[in-house]
């Protein structure tokens, strides 16, 4: 069951778009990085050409004297925001997750990591969800290139409300964080209330059969795929595991050990991501079956959001089926 | 910077020479590392760390410091040479270059030396970031310039030139990029590997202002750095012209020794030329 202390919307289940209400992520830092701004005077947005599609135009509107326009120039994007940084600065750099931190790593990696400098990194769009613009400009490969630096924070909030709270929370992680948003409006299913804390993951329902690991928006396919299996007699647990790194082995290993079959949910490739993260940990704390939806080391191709979802495995029938073929292996075991 | 008199000049001459020595003394220990770019910049090095910079080797954090970025980090031997004349660390301590828990990387990081500014080595990646903090020291309204050092190979990196079209645009006349103009770089001389020329008119055609130097004539230096300090509104390049290898017969001019190591003798052979040089330049000096 739904656990209380997580606080959910009221209308949770109503039909996303029709009763329940969709925003995209995007938005949401969109608003919480004129937050951050009015918070600290060090914050600047720095943005590729992308102002309007990346959310910064009402900090534009309101702090020009800190929105540095960069044109479509993803590698001194991160290298020169580096040297901000070192300058007391406090840069977001922003972009499309496969421009930066995509075309931008290496200045990430050196610049801004191994320089030990405090950078927000804000890649939009990223997902098969962009649609219709094709596999040219859907990242799903930031959160693998991203996870091995060290000194890297990763946060992929799951709905708009939770991007504002975790854009204003990166300014308490005095390093370099990378922000992962979605260009596509999804369900807003968090309040206010619901407690968000960097490197905490938030159990979203308590259940015993099987643990559903997500982050992002699809998050909410999760908890309606754990709606669904409960009808079927199966007891999910589902877990809003937003921070990628540092991520929250504590709750991770106790359901592990509760429900002793894991399902990983991310609109990534399975490969390097949340799946990545989870199975390498949990193959020396505690082996324990796992089954990784995400995208299947494919590229993706245009469609629409919801078809390219379904497609590529990450809907709620394919995380119900995962589930169970999960819940089979345990018991076999 | 005050006016500089002959005396001062030669005193800058000498220093460049110690430079030098404390360049193949250190990488022939280390057994590995580069020494034609180095020797070539020495010149350079000695004016900025001891006429043309405001810096205090006791507090490498002092806000009003000028920032030096070294973009090329492989020629970092003689960054650390200049440091360690300066007394930003102990002299001996340059002959941990390069070695396991020594200060003195491969190429310069920041977080293990202060005073180094910033991480760098990976080409084309210095003059974005000296790019970023002259930009923050504009917002702030600081006095300070920040002398970005690099080599001309570099340039074939896209990097430095996003950084060029940027400080074009936003008139970065606290920004000065010193282009080592060696033409060499690993592979050969840079005019084969990819040619740079009209380097001037590229720069120009950014909206920079370009001023041409001998790199290794210190009056010409000083004087190139004296009229960047003079330029409003545009950020400043000081095209550097200098001999790799500067000071020793043998690797003057040879793109081999960009960076190879010394055979047995070669070192000795080389400081035993540099000391001539200086014997000579006290002797001037005394006269």
């Amino acid at each position: 069951m739904l656990n209380k202390t997580a606080k959910f919307i009221d209308n949770l289940f109503d039909s996303p778009g029709d009763g329940l209400k969709e925003v995209p992520t995007r938005n949401g830092y969109g608003e919480g990085v004129v937050e951050a701004g009015k918070k600290n005077p060090n914050v600047f947005v720095l943005c590729a050409d992308l102002t309007e599609s990346t959310r910064n135009l009402e900090f534009k509107k309101q702090f020009p004297e800190r929105f540095v326009q960069m044109g479509v120039h993803e590698q001194l994007l991160a290298a020169l925001a580096a040297g901000m940084a070192l300058e007391g600065k406090i840069p977001f750099i922003t972009s499309y997750a496969m421009f930066c931190p995509g075309r931008a790593w290496e200045m990430i990696r050196t610049n801004i990591c191994l320089n030990g400098v405090n950078v927000k990194i804000i890649g939009s769009h990223a997902g098969v969800s962009v649609g219709p613009d094709g596999a040219t400009h859907q990242g799903i490969e930031d959160i693998a290139i991203m996870r091995p630096i060290p000194n890297m924070t990763i946060v992929v909030p799951c709905d708009a409300i939770e991007a504002r709270k975790a854009t204003v929370a990166l300014l308490d992680v005095p390093g370099p964080c990378y922000l992962r948003l979605a260009r596509e409006k999804t369900p807003v299913f968090t309040i206010e209330e619901t407690p968000f804390v960097i490197g905490k993951a938030l159990t979203l329902r308590e259940g015993k059969d099987v643990a559903l690991i997500a982050c992002g928006p699809l998050v909410y396919n999760a908890l309606r795929a754990a709606k669904e299996l409960s009808g079927e007699g199966i007891d999910a647990m589902v877990i809003n595991s937003h921070t990628i790194k540092p991520l929250d082995e504590e709750t991770i290993l106790e359901a592990a050990k509760k429900c002793g079959a894991i399902v990983t949910i991310e609109e990534h490739q399975v490969i390097g991501g949340l799946g990545g993260a989870v199975a390498e940990y949990l193959s020396q704390a505690h082996p324990t079956i796992i089954e990784r939806i995400g995208v299947q080391n494919q590229f993706g191709q245009s469609g629409t959001p919801k078809e390219l979802i379904e497609h590529y495995g990450m809907g709620v029938g394919s995380i119900k089926e995962a589930a169970q073929k999960a819940i089979r292996a345990k018991k076999g075991k | 910077m005050e006016h500089i008199h002959d005396e001062k000049i030669k005193k800058l001459e000498l220093i460049a020479n110690r430079l030098r020595q404390h360049v193949i003394e250190s990488v022939a220990h280390a057994g590995s590392g580069h020494q034609g770019g180095p020797l070539g910049m020495a010149d350079i090095f000695a004016a900025l760390y001891f006429h043309v910079m405001h810096h205090d080797p006791k507090n490498p954090e002092w806000e009003e410091r000028d920032r030096l970025i070294l973009s090329n980090g492989h020629i970092c031997p003689v960054r650390y040479a200049a440091m360690a004349e300066a007394g930003y660390f102990p002299i001996e301590e340059l002959l941990t270059l390069r070695q396991f828990g020594s200060r003195l990387q491969g190429h310069p990081e920041r977080l293990r030396l202060p005073g180094s500014e910033t991480t760098s080595g990976p080409l084309g990646s210095g003059l974005a970031q000296a790019t970023g903090m002259a930009l923050a020291g504009k917002i702030d309204k600081k006095k300070w310039h920040v002398y970005a050092l690099t080599s001309d190979g570099e340039h074939e990196a896209g990097l430095h030139w996003e950084a060029m079209l940027f400080a074009g645009k936003n008139k970065l006349d606290n920004l000065i990029c010193v282009v080592d103009r060696n033409n060499i770089q690993i592979d050969g001389n840079t005019e084969d590997i990819m040619p740079l020329e009209p380097l001037r008119e590229k720069y120009e055609a950014f909206n920079w202002h370009v001023i041409t130097a001998n790199g290794n004539d210190m009056e010409d230096v000083v004087r190139a750095f004296e009229d960047a300090k003079s330029i409003h509104q545009k950020p400043i390049c000081i095209i550097a012209h200098t001999i790799p290898g500067r000071g020793v017969s043998f690797m003057e001019n040879n793109y081999l020794w960009h960076s190879q190591a010394f055979k047995e003798g070669e070192a000795e052979q080389a400081l035993a030329e540099l000391k001539e040089i200086e014997k000579k330049l006290i002797s001037e000096h005394a006269q």
